[in-house]
């Protein structure tokens, strides 16, 4: 498949102009800060021969353009900072080094990305099978008991912040009838039982009002799609209800669907890390947060750029698999 | 020209009527006006109720509950209304009101300016079509489909100590929300670029932006209408979101997204529950009643907004 093909390396290239556009953009936004990470650095009493020098070790003493090239060069065959004995390394994939925290800012992210991760993935597993099946399920009942209760949950769903709800949650389940535990993470490689467990409340409140927006849009759509051509020929054949719905119905409805979760791969991050504040986890958010209120640029850089490539690449995977979905999708 | 039917009704006006009758869009509607005047009036209620959000009171706090409120329902009395914030003791009727002031007025200014800039930006792209457009969407879906939160919390340490941070909010808010808009009136203003009226303005020779501000704009009142309201309750999620994570309007300045977030400690272990349900409901209500005003205003206006296309 050649057409294909050249569609992979057309995405490809694409992506990586946004990537390097983007981290471009970011580094001239955050190197305008007002705040002096050497002086931050440079330790008590603060002359100004050794500010000079903890700028030289950090390179900050180099104009932007060079930084940045520094940073991209880091990412690829990684970086060291200082020369001889005092020499700091930082191994690739370096997306710089936060020396507030003496630790390459990859082997932060890398400590906390299991969390927000867990997070992230279980909630949209959980919300795509709950919000789809509800959404189908409303328009084959449209105007019947289950429909209204479809309806009104989403309406609920959609209104509810979400630290609200988990907030809730942790109220009524945690602490009232005290079934699930409200905070702490456990490693997958610990236990798989107990990581589950502890991911439950995180996974169902944020699934809970994410699914809200797919059960309208599903439903709306499964209206739509029902009365299209291909149906009523389906059924003009003799095909089964249930042959009708799973495959003509729901067929049609699954390429809005990945098209929209596509663009709420941004917001899916932004969700997860409100959820981990609630539960008190300490994931990426809670890294990020910690960099902003410590004047640590090189974390909140590396956290942000980070974040970004995550998005862009899970948004040129879900594209491919549109094309899969949805033959209609022409490569061209 | 003036109809010469005398039982004409504009459309907007039928539109209204439909908002009227619509049950759930009116509860809406009730609730905006009410939260809108409670905000509005904030600090003459406190001054009502003879508080202030910013009074410790040591005195009504139960040391032996880890300085828990003490009394009924978080400390609720004649004078405190909501009860009292644990720790502290300020009124927690002050707090909630002021800081549902701040939430509204942040969400009203973000409206404002994401409206304007959306819907300029969105009929420009949909009048002048060609490169632009293919930029402008580019760039549209290239917002969209950002980690907007993360760079909004990263925004905030480029922003030197004496900024004032609810400006920060607006602007972090605004600079990420206008896409949204921008996309939708976008996808209603090119249906309406190739229809006669439009064509006819230009071949009398309109300049690009008389035929944006007089033939096109009023016809996209309606959408523009029910995509600014729609994005209100997002905005005050929003802003309630940062304060939550400690990135908005910094204390004491009342907010509920912090009281909420303060609340967290006093959730886990149940000692106070109530200081989560004043300003939760409060939050609560707010976005309730735009979301369904929005979602009225959408249905009498009949306009379809498709997020994908």
């Amino acid at each position: 498949m050649p057409d294909l093909v050249w569609f992979l390396i057309r995405r490809l290239f694409a992506t990586v102009l946004v990537l390097l556009a983007l981290s471009l953009a970011v580094y001239l936004i955050f190197y305008a800060l007002p705040a002096d990470p050497a002086r931050l650095g440079c330790g008590k009493p603060c002359t100004p021969d050794r500010l000079e020098q903890a700028r030289h070790f950090m390179q900050l003493d180099q104009s932007t353009i060079q930084q940045y090239l520094a940073f991209l060069r880091g990412i690829v065959v990684g970086r060291t900072y200082g020369e001889g004995g005092a020499a700091v390394h930082c191994d690739a994939p370096c997306f710089g080094y936060s020396f507030p925290l003496a630790r390459p800012v990859t082997t932060l992210i890398l400590d906390r990305l299991p969390i927000t991760a867990s997070i992230a993935l279980g909630a949209a597993v959980i919300w795509l099978i709950v919000g789809v099946s509800l959404g189908v399920g409303a328009a084959l009942k449209r105007g019947k008991l289950f429909d209204k209760l479809a309806v009104g949950l989403a309406l609920i769903g959609v209104a509810s912040p979400s630290f609200l709800v988990g907030l809730l949650a942790i109220l009524v389940f945690g602490f009232w009838l005290n079934m699930v535990p409200v905070n702490g993470y456990v490693p997958f490689t610990e236990s798989p039982v107990d990581w589950a467990w502890h991911l439950i409340m995180p996974w169902l409140v944020l699934a809970a009002l994410s699914s809200a927006s797919y059960i309208r849009l599903t439903r709306a759509q499964m209206l739509e799609e029902m009365n299209l051509d291909h149906v009523t020929t389906a059924r003009a054949k003799g095909a089964g209800e249930r042959r009708v719905v799973l495959v003509h119905g729901l067929r049609g409805v699954l390429v809005p669907i990945v098209t929209i979760f596509g663009l709420d791969l941004g917001s899916l991050l932004g969700g997860a890390i409100l959820t981990e504040k609630v539960f008190s986890m300490q994931g990426l958010g809670e890294l990020l947060i910690s960099g902003v209120s410590q004047v640590d640029v090189a974390v909140v850089v590396g956290v942000t750029l980070f974040s970004a490539f995550l998005v862009i690449i899970a948004n040129l995977v879900v594209d491919l698999l549109h094309g899969v979905l949805d033959p209609r999708v022409t490569h061209g | 020209m003036s109809s010469s039917v005398p039982a004409a009704v504009s459309p907007t006006r039928q539109a209204l009527r439909r908002v009227r009758r619509d049950r759930s869009a009116r509860l809406g509607a009730w609730l905006v006006i009410g939260l809108i005047v409670i905000a509005a009036l904030a600090p003459l209620l406190v001054r009502l109720a003879g508080q202030d959000a910013y009074t410790y009171n040591i005195g009504l706090l139960d040391p032996a509950r880890g300085n828990a409120p003490s009394g009924t329902a978080g400390g609720v009395s004649g004078d405190h209304w909501f009860g009292v914030e644990p720790l502290t003791g300020r009124d927690l009727f002050s707090i909630v009101v002021l800081g549902l002031r701040t939430s509204l007025f942040i969400a009203a200014v973000c409206t404002v300016v994401t409206t304007v800039v959306g819907t300029l930006v969105g009929i420009s792209a949909a009048y002048f079509g060609g490169w632009y457009d293919a930029i402008v969407s580019r760039l549209l879906d290239f917002l969209f489909g950002f980690p907007q939160l993360v760079f909004m919390i990263a925004l905030g340490i480029i922003v030197p100590a004496g900024f004032p941070r609810w400006l920060l909010l607006i602007l972090v808010i605004s600079v990420f929300g206008w896409a949204g808009l921008a996309r939708l009136i976008r996808n209603q203003a090119r249906s309406l670029v190739t229809r006669e009226f439009v064509e006819a303005a230009r071949s009398v020779g309109s300049s690009g932006w008389h035929v944006i501000t007089r033939e096109l704009l009023p016809n996209l009142l309606g959408p523009v209408l029910v995509v600014a309201t729609m994005a209100v309750p997002g905005y005050i999620g929003l802003e309630a979101a940062l304060s939550f994570l400690g990135v908005g309007v910094p204390p004491p300045t009342p907010s509920l997204g912090r009281s909420i977030s303060d609340s967290i400690v006093w959730v886990y272990t149940g000692t106070d529950p109530w200081f989560l349900f004043f300003p939760g409901a409060m939050l609560f209500l707010a976005v309730l009643g735009f979301t369904l005003l929005g979602d009225g205003i959408r249905d009498a206006f009949d306009v379809r907004l498709r997020r994908a296309t």
